[in-house]
């Protein structure tokens, strides 16, 4: 077993190794490095049937028309594409757009720019255990709503939306639902021609694909229109032009091809791991699950262990590659916004910790970080004052803090 | 975050770590910080007849530095007297651990619980 262990494939995922070899042989002169818009050789050809055949095989791991799938750099340019692409396409309709307040950045960031530019935003709150209720999510909707951005799974606690009655819903009031699907995509089936999202977005690297490469889905029955926020050569239909990565979309081609291969025994094999993971930490007093295990995906869990701070925590956990939802290991001195929706208090959200497995993770692996875990969080506790207190029956609620 | 070697030193072998009896009248306590900001430290000093502090304990609950730092102050305050130990300055305590300048607060929480002990002990001792 190699130190540090690799429990953050919800930040990256290694490149699978017959991803990068399917790669190899779109980049170098003796393979097929062409440019797919060359109309007028055999090199643009090939290119262009190589990109033809990978978006296939991505439109039909998520049930969509191939002329469906736009190449981005990745998540975060798909979610501004689809959120400024569609208020500024469809602002002659209305200005509101409602989203929730545990999306990723690369959504909420895109909304607040949007509204410095004139739309409205409603942002909703999810339940304590991180779900965006459909009912709240009607009573938000208005007369002037063009878009519902929600998120698939949540990157920091691995919950689950219900994006099936979502899209219902938004279908319903005739307004367009994009979804950012970046943590779900390959792991969960996604099947477009059932469920009513209109917009979808997701990336190679976090199923084991390289980075730098995206998609943007936009539906075509009905037909979604967007303005591109990216103009020059006219590529993929006027909606975001740029000479198309040949090797990178191989790459994500070949990694959704192997997800939809293997994504249900994958993560069967993940959610155990999960599941002997938290087995072998839940006996440690005072931890907590932040979202819901029964409501969340295999991969993902996210606790906190009360009365010891997140940053010593991940310098004890120094043999773990994990993240954290405490201030201390950003440039901002604020806890993690996710945690902090969830309603949970401050302590909580800094001592909270969130592992993430994968395709190489091992049971060993796990065993290894149970014990490390356990060690850590009792040698931090006998350094707590906190933790003294509450052994003591002390509230530490109750107590009047200097400094706060 | 990559830290100075001292201050991971303190971290994982951390001096003084523990608890006197508050009641003590020879104990003076401190504890600053708050819970909602990320730091708490609870220092205690044992003094003695002549006003040398003779041992020191802490507990801390935060980031690394700040158990560095309290780490730290344990050693530091030991041997001298009050007034010695009042001297000391959160800049002495950055600078001897090389803290970042987004850990500062926690050299200065660190003369926090400092004061806030002698302070303590004072008022047990002298103000009756």
């Amino acid at each position: 077993m190699k130190l540090p262990i690799y429990l953050d494939y919800s930040a990256t995922t290694p490149i699978d190794p017959r991803v990068t070899e399917k790669m190899m042989s779109y980049m170098t002169q003796d393979g097929i490095f062409g440019n797919p818009a060359s109309r007028s050789h055999s090199f643009g050809w090939q290119a262009e049937k190589a990109v033809d055949n990978a978006r296939n095989t991505i439109a039909e791991l998520i049930g969509a028309d191939p002329r469906e799938i736009i190449f981005t750099s990745g998540a975060t340019e798909s979610d501004n594409l689809a959120i400024k692409g569609i208020a500024y396409f469809y602002s002659y309709k209305g200005k509101h757009i409602i989203t929730s307040k545990i999306e990723h950045k690369a959504v909420l960031d895109t909304c607040r720019y949007l509204e410095r530019k004139g739309f409205q935003v409603t942002y909703l709150s999810p339940t304590k255990s991180g779900m965006i209720e459909v009912e709240q999510l009607e009573n938000a909707i208005r007369s002037d709503t063009i878009l519902v951005s929600i998120m698939h799974v949540n990157n920091e606690i691995g919950v689950v939306q219900d994006i099936a009655s979502i899209g219902e819903l938004c279908r319903q009031y005739n307004v367009i639902y994009h979804v950012d699907g970046t943590q779900s995509v390959g792991k969960l089936p996604i099947d477009l021609r059932i469920i009513q999202v209109d917009l979808l977005s997701f990336s190679a690297h976090k199923i084991y694909g390289p980075k730098g490469i995206g998609v943007l889905y936009v539906r075509r029955k009905p037909r979604i229109r967007l303005e591109a926020q990216i103009h020059g050569g006219g590529h993929q239909r006027g909606m975001r032009s740029g000479t198309l990565p040949v090797h990178q979309i191989i790459g994500i081609g070949e990694a959704c091809r192997i997800a939809k291969e293997e994504m249900i025994i994958e993560m069967e094999r993940v959610r155990k791991l999960r599941n002997l993971l938290w087995n072998g930490i839940s006996i440690i007093d005072s931890v907590y699950v932040n979202g819901s295990l029964e409501n969340s995906i295999a991969n993902i869990l996210n606790v906190s262990f009360n009365y010891v701070e997140g940053e010593s925590l991940i310098m004890a956990l120094k043999d773990i590659a994990v993240s954290s939802g405490s201030a201390c290991t950003s440039a901002s001195l604020e806890p993690s916004y996710v945690l902090k929706a969830l309603g949970l208090n401050e302590e909580l959200a800094h001592s909270s910790i969130r592992f993430s497995l994968g395709r190489f993770t091992t049971s060993e692996e796990i065993q290894y970080t149970i014990e490390l875990v356990r060690k850590h969080i009792s040698h931090l506790r006998e350094m707590s004052p906190l933790w003294e207190m509450y052994q003591q029956g002390i509230d530490i609620n109750s107590v009047k803090w200097k400094n706060s | 975050m990559s830290y100075s070697k001292k201050v991971i030193d303190h971290y994982e072998n951390p001096r003084n770590v523990g608890s006197f009896d508050g009641t003590d009248s020879t104990v003076g306590s401190g504890m600053v910080g708050a819970p909602a900001c990320g730091d708490v430290m609870k220092l205690q000093i044992k003094v003695n007849q002549r006003g040398i502090i003779e041992d020191a304990r802490f507990k801390t609950y935060g980031c690394g530095s700040a158990i560095a730092s309290s780490s730290l102050v344990t050693e530091w305050v030991k041997g001298k007297s009050l007034e010695q130990a009042e001297k000391i300055k959160n800049i002495h305590i950055a600078q001897e651990l090389e803290l970042p300048p987004v850990k500062l607060h926690c050299s200065i929480l660190a003369e926090d619980a400092i004061k806030a002990a002698i302070a303590d002990y004072k008022d047990k001792n002298f103000t009756h």
